[in-house]
């Protein structure tokens, strides 16, 4: 038996192992963030903000933020608005070509950002749209509209097909469908699409750093702080984009979870 | 017309305008994604084939028709090169993310809680929403010379370590990317295989190890090769952890696209790369999903 008991302890001893390696980076940014020591070594240099005010004092961090929440904001509401459309068109119908249409708006996440940043660069260079923010926002909608059809289209694998249609034989339009069942049934996946979209693009640099030019986000700024030399003033931006997401995941992860706790509840 | 029974047995507006309200209806929801995804996704990827076949004169570009980029491109040796060196260091990725995943995601899917489990599914989901690039900012200053692992392991002897600037810093920061998700997959994939089949190898006299070896494995077959599979993609794509943690030497895939479009500003050579690059994936996705779903091959 302690066999049994030996082995479950080395395995957990082993996971925790594995999950100090995905975490260390994490912790090490928010711990070194507060640090006093302009070098992030151990041991501590004491606790200090200097860091969070040396970074909202810089106006190219401040006009990055900006930048990233513009981005984000835009890219929330299009994304999900057609992550909504998509999911519902493959809620509803059946046609020719369905699949098709919906690889193509599920595969961008597969493509490497590396290249759709070169493609949307050649592209965008072509009809005016490179270094504005628009076209950032174009590259982060192609690439978070995906998650977004995926949340409404889990919502929607709960709704009964026939209520729709009872509606409709009912007298009520497919709009007055539309906006008087589906959408408030699919209200959480809605918002919790938002929140994560918003998230996806507030985090993402590389499409940015090919397409943005001179209107850079935040983690293209971040990227080009890298190439520079040690700067415990990244530890903060890295911190504080952290908070922003995990926000914005935090909530999404509630609206969902409110979501599984109420089927489960029904069920 | 105007009794109540009517109304909800005969619609108020005439079938023929039901139907056009229908298809103006169906057209308003489908129509937009189709648009979005053709043009900014469908169209910049067609964009970038096109421009493989285009000319740089005196730095300005020209549409053309010429195979000049692809010969100059496949017949260097740089290219030749960081090819070999990208799918190696990202196979090689694939096959020790899979390996290192595995125990915890077996410990997760086996030997914890449900409570636990689902807690620690969702930390895993919490790097995918931190920056990448602070991350491996933060993995530099962990193996920098006067780093965190140094000043622990110089005293004892160990040290010190040279990792930044090497293929085996390249790697530690793949893992840094890909470890969440292969081990995110692999759990799921495990906790799918039924409990009955576990519980029927040990009462038939089935060791452990052998029973995750000829029932567990192959059973999660499917999730395993796709977690690993999208280790590869990630690690193959990636252009943050080659460049600071491997030091841009030998340059990735992913470098050489950036130097040619950032520095270079030879477009069209970056997109003859990117089109290797795609057509390589799709053929590593084809082969392992073949592996996955095929049939169970002469193992059995």
């Amino acid at each position: 038996m302690s066999g049994a008991v030996l082995r479950r302890g080395m395995l957990v001893a082993y996971t925790i192992l594995v999950f100090g390696f995905i975490f260390a980076p994490i912790v090490s940014t928010i711990v070194f963030s507060f640090n006093a020591d302009r070098f992030p070594s151990l041991p501590w240099g004491g606790f200090s903000l200097q860091w969070y005010e040396a970074i909202f004092a810089d106006d190219t961090i401040k006009r990055g933020l900006m930048n990233s929440l513009t981005v984000a904001g835009a890219t929330a509401l299009i994304a999900t608005f057609l992550g909504f459309a998509a999911a519902y068109v493959d809620y509803r119908y059946r046609f020719i070509g369905k699949s098709a249409y919906l690889a193509l708006v599920a595969l961008p996440p597969t493509v490497p950002v590396v290249i759709l940043g070169v493609a949307m660069l050649t592209f965008e260079g072509r009809v005016g749209l490179s270094g504005t923010i628009t076209g950032i926002i174009v590259g982060h909608v192609v690439l978070s509209a995906p998650f977004a059809m995926a949340l409404v289209r889990m919502r929607l694998a709960d709704l009964d097909p026939d209520i729709e249609r009872a509606a409709w034989n009912l007298g009520a339009t497919p709009w007055a469908t539309m906006f008087g069942v589906i959408v408030p049934f699919c209200l959480p996946a809605i918002l919790a699409s938002l929140f994560l979209t918003a998230a996806v693009s507030f985090d993402e640099f590389m499409i940015a750093w090919f397409v943005s030019g001179l209107n850079e986000t935040l983690p293209v700024r971040v990227l080009a702080m890298l190439q520079g030399q040690v700067s415990p003033r990244i530890n903060a931006i890295g911190a504080v984009v952290f908070g922003v997401s995990i926000t914005l995941v935090v909530l999404a992860q509630m609206l969902i979870g409110r979501r599984l706790g109420r089927t489960a509840k029904e069920g | 017309m105007t009794s109540p029974t009517d109304a909800v047995s005969a619609p108020s507006t005439p079938p023929g305008t039901r139907r056009a309200t229908g298809a103006r209806f169906a057209v308003f929801w489908g129509a937009p994604p189709l648009i979005w995804q053709l043009a900014f996704f469908l169209v910049p990827l067609g964009f970038l084939v096109a421009m493989t076949f285009w000319s740089v004169k005196n730095f300005r570009l020209a549409p053309d028709s010429t195979l000049a980029n692809w010969i100059f491109i496949l017949n260097a040796g740089f290219f030749r090169s960081a090819y070999v060196y990208t799918f190696w260091l990202s196979a090689l990725t694939a096959v020790l993310a899979s390996l290192i995943a595995f125990p915890a995601a077996y410990t997760l899917a086996y030997k914890v809680s449900p409570a636990t489990r689902r807690f620690m599914i969702f930390m895993l989901v919490v790097p995918f929403f931190t920056s990448y690039p602070v991350r491996i900012y933060s993995t530099q200053i962990f193996f920098s010379p006067q780093g965190i692992i140094n000043t622990v392991l110089t005293p004892l002897g160990l040290g010190p370590l040279q990792v930044l600037n090497t293929a085996t810093g390249t790697i530690v920061g793949y893992m840094v990317l890909v470890l969440p998700l292969v081990v995110l997959l692999q759990t799921f994939a495990l906790s799918n295989v039924p409990r009955i089949l576990i519980e029927a190898a040990h009462n038939l006299g089935c060791g452990r190890l052998r029973t995750i070896l000829t029932v567990i494995i192959p059973s999660a077959r499917i999730g395993l090769i796709v977690a690993g599979t999208f280790a590869f993609v990630l690690a193959f794509g990636d252009y943050v952890a080659p460049v600071y943690l491997g030091g841009s030497k030998p340059p990735t895939l992913s470098i050489l696209i950036a130097d040619q479009v950032k520095s270079g500003n030879n477009w069209p050579r970056a997109s003859v790369v990117a089109v290797t690059m795609i057509v390589t994936l799709m053929t590593v996705m084809l082969v392992m999903l073949g592996l996955a779903y095929g049939k169970r091959g002469a193992k059995r």
